[in-house]
This record gives C-alpha cells, structure tokens and sequence, in this order.
C-alpha cells in the first residue's frame, strides 16, 4: 500500500492505495466521480481521458499511486462556477456531439487540451488530435463542428 | 493485475539499488508495461517508477549531438527536440497525444517493439545509449524482437543522437494500432548515409544495408531503383504479408530520400 495525496478538480484527495490501482478506479471508486468512463480497458478508446497538470493522460494507463502531488482534472471539474456548461460543453449539446453520450467525458477533456495549445484548428488538426479518442456511435461529423464552433465562439 | 508495491525514487541510484531486488521492475511511462500487466503477461512484486527522477529530464544540445534524457516524453521531444526536427516529428506522431505525455524515450528503447518507432532513430542516427552502468552503440543495443543488451535492471538514463545533415522517416501507419506497419528512417551524415527499417522484420529494427550503400554513393531515389529488399524474415500477418512489407521498405526508403531533396 501507498500513501497518496493529489488535487482533484481543485479539491484535496488522499488515500492509502494499492500499487496496482489505476488513475480511473481510484476516481471512479474511490472518489465517486463517474463521469471518467471506462469504455476499453486497453489504452485504446479514450473515454477515460482526464488532465493530469494540465496534459491529457489515460486514466486507464497510469497508476493513481503515480499521481501523487498533481492537479488531476476531470469532466466534473469542467462545468463553470455557478454550475452552467462550459462553452465546449454547451457547443457538443448544440450541434449534436453526442449520440448515446459513453466517450463524450473524454471527447471534452481532449477538445479543452487542444484548444488551449491550438485555439484555432483545422478540421485536420481536429481529427489528428483526437486520434485516441473514440467514439462507438460513431458520431464524429457533429463532434469534429462542435469542438469547430467552440473555437470560434 | 497481480499485486505490486510501487517505489518511487528520486535520483538513479536510489532506483538501481531498488531494482536490485530481484523481482523488481522499471516503470517508465507505462503505456506498454500497463497493458501487459493487466493482461498478467509479467508480474513483478516491485515497480520502481522512473518518473520523478530529474536526472533522467531535459534535453540539450552540444557539438552536433542532442542529448534526451531517458525519462522524456514522447511529447517532450516532439517539442523541444528542434535541434533534430526529424526526431521531434518522430515523437510526434507516436500514437495518440494521451499516449505521448506518458511514453518516455527510455520506455521505448527498452521495450524495443518491433514496429516501435524510435528504434529506428536511434539505429540510423548511431545512437549512443547510456545507462547507469554504461554506453551502448545503438548498433550493439538492438539484439531482436523485444530483445536488447540491456541487463536485469539496467535503466536508460539517456540517450544521445548525432544531428545528421538531412533525415527523414517515413512511417506507414497501421491504423488500428497506430505503430509503424513499416517504417523507414535514412539519416545522411558527412561520413554517409544510415538506413534503419521498423515495422517489417521478425527480429526487429534492422539496417538495411545495400540501400546505405547505394545512397551514400549516390543520393538519390534513382539509386534505390535497382534495389529490393527480400521477404525472407520479414513479418507476416492479417495486415500485410511479408513480400508486402518488403516492398513497403524500398517504396518508404524512395520516399524519404525524395522528401530530403
Ligand atoms: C495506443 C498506443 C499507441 C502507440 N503507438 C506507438 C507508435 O506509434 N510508435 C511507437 O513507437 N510506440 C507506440 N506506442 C508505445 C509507446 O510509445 C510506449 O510509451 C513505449 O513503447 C513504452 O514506453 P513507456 O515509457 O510507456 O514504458 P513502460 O510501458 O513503462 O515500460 C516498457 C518496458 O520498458 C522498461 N523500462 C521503462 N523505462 C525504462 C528505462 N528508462 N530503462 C530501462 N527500462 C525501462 C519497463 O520495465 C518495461 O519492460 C503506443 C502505445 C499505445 C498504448
Ligand atoms: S478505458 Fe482508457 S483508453 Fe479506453
Ligand atoms: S456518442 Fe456514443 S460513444 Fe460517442
């Protein structure tokens, strides 16, 4: 067991935990936030992407033993202050970025971590960005205009 | 997963004394060791995690070589590797950008994939591997599939290429897995031209030498024309056969001289 200690949407975590306890269980399980999807298990789909110090990580891919002292993010970190959707969040919900919803906590966390190191992308840089996120609706048209019209807005 | 402890050390010798333990094992980034332990292909007692260590961080540049710390992450060297603007597009384009903020440079040299992409930059660069024991010649430290010189605990504390005068790597992607189906890396420096080849072969990275002979004396596609590369060896799977593969080689070798030009 190991101590471990982070910052989770701002607020303090700490737990004894297993070494082999992933980022996502302890979020899930251990912290109650569920919004962090475990869609593939395999570091292949991206639903569980959160921001560990501001970089997109998959939370299935990293020990949370290994986040000790980081400023974790996740999608229940993301709605603004007075609890409205944020403007990414509120251009999936207007241009249909979503169907059944499963892979959308990821799609947001790598639409915020692009746009803040390209606030003005391409359709092309769009989709390479999102290369490890994937979405079993298959409803990337409308995801690719919404996080199009975020930027813009 | 198996159970494990988790150590995490704060300079090389702290983790070298750590790994002493026999069932002990280097944690770098994760993105392979995870997976693996998830599917109890491996099951240490002891992971000894390489990421807080600040030696193993930063790169710098002097005389013609750039020197990469083995803890840096793909997407580290996608941005700060200008010096050698071939590495820096390299690391860019390994898998996903979740993937590279955990991958690391060490990670991926140890593991030694054989479609992994850095295995090619280090063996057409001339790499020199240092470790907390030693220097290993990239041309010494690839001994096939999954297989290096490193020993039990051994850690990649960085890694340094010599700059060539042009580079260029070509990677045909595999889509589903998003590593190199074939890749072809030629680097040509003053003294000629180096051609590693990932992806395509059972023993993995390999040189391909009649095409470093031909380049280097005469730089140009034109001189690939005469060439083929033999299936024998090469990977055979559903996604492309081993003659496939062998004809991706000069066809991604070509590509990359004419994208140098
Ligand atoms: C979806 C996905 C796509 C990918 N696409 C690509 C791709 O296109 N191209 C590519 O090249 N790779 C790709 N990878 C692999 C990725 O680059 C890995 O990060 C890399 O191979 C392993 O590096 P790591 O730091 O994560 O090491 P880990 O997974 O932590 O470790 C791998 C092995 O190396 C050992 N080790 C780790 N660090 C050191 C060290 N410093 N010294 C000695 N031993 C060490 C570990 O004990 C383990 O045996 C992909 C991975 C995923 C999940
Ligand atoms: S659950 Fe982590 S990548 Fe799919
Ligand atoms: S909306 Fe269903 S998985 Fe993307």
């Amino acid at each position: 067991m190991a101590k471990v200690s982070m910052s989770v949407n701002g607020k303090p975590a700490e737990a004894e935990v297993e070494g082999r306890l992933l980022l996502s269980h302890f979020l899930r399980d251990n912290l109650g936030l569920t919004g962090t999807h475990i869609g593939c298990d395999t570091s292949q789909c991206g639903t569980c992407v959160v921001h560990v110090d501001g970089k997109v990580v998959k939370s299935c891919t990293m020990f949370a033993a290994e986040a000790e002292g980081k400023e974790v993010t996740t999608i229940e970190g993301m709605a603004n202050p007075d609890g409205s959707l944020s403007k990414i969040q509120a251009a999936f919900q207007t241009h249909h970025g979503l169907q059944c919803g499963f892979c959308t906590p990821g799609m947001v966390m790598s639409t915020v971590a692009l746009l803040k190191q390209n606030p003005d992308p391409s359709e092309t840089e769009i989709r390479d960005y999102l290369e490890g996120n994937i979405c079993r609706c298959t409803g990337y048209h409308n995801i690719v205009k919404a996080i199009q019209s975020a930027a813009a807005s | 997963m198996y159970a494990f402890e988790i150590e995490r050390p704060t300079t090389v010798a702290q983790a070298v004394e750590a790994l002493k333990n026999e069932v002990a094992q280097e944690l770098g980034g994760g993105q392979t060791l995870i997976p693996t332990l998830k599917q109890r292909l491996a099951a240490p007692e002891v992971l000894v995690s390489l990421s807080g260590i600040a030696e193993m961080q930063g790169i710098s540049v002097s005389e013609g070589t750039i020197l990469i710390g083995g803890g840096v992450t793909h997407d580290d060297v996608a941005i700060g590797a200008m010096a050698y603007p071939t590495l820096a597009a390299l690391a860019g384009g390994i898998g996903d950008p979740a993937v590279r903020n955990r991958g690391t440079l060490g990670g991926s040299l140890a593991n030694n994939d054989p479609s992994a992409c850095y295995p090619a930059a280090a063996l057409a660069s001339g790499a020199t591997i240092t470790t907390n024991a030693r220097e290993i010649q990239a041309d010494d430290y690839f001994q096939g599939m999954f297989e290096t010189a490193l020993d039990d605990g051994e850690i990649v504390v960085a890694v340094s290429f010599p700059i060539p005068e042009g580079a260029s790597y070509q990677k045909f992607v595999q889509p589903a897995s998003r590593f190199a189906l074939v890749g072809v890396f030629v680097a040509k420096y003053a003294d000629g031209v180096r051609v590693a080849v990932t992806g395509a072969a059972e023993e993995g990275v390999f040189r391909w030498r009649e095409a470093e002979a031909a380049l280097s004396a005469d730089f140009s596609a034109a001189a690939l024309e005469g060439l083929s590369h033999p299936a024998e060896g090469m990977i055979g799977d559903m996604h492309g056969s081993a003659e496939y593969r062998a004809h991706l080689i000069k066809v991604l070798a070509s590509r990359a001289v004419v994208d140098m030009a």
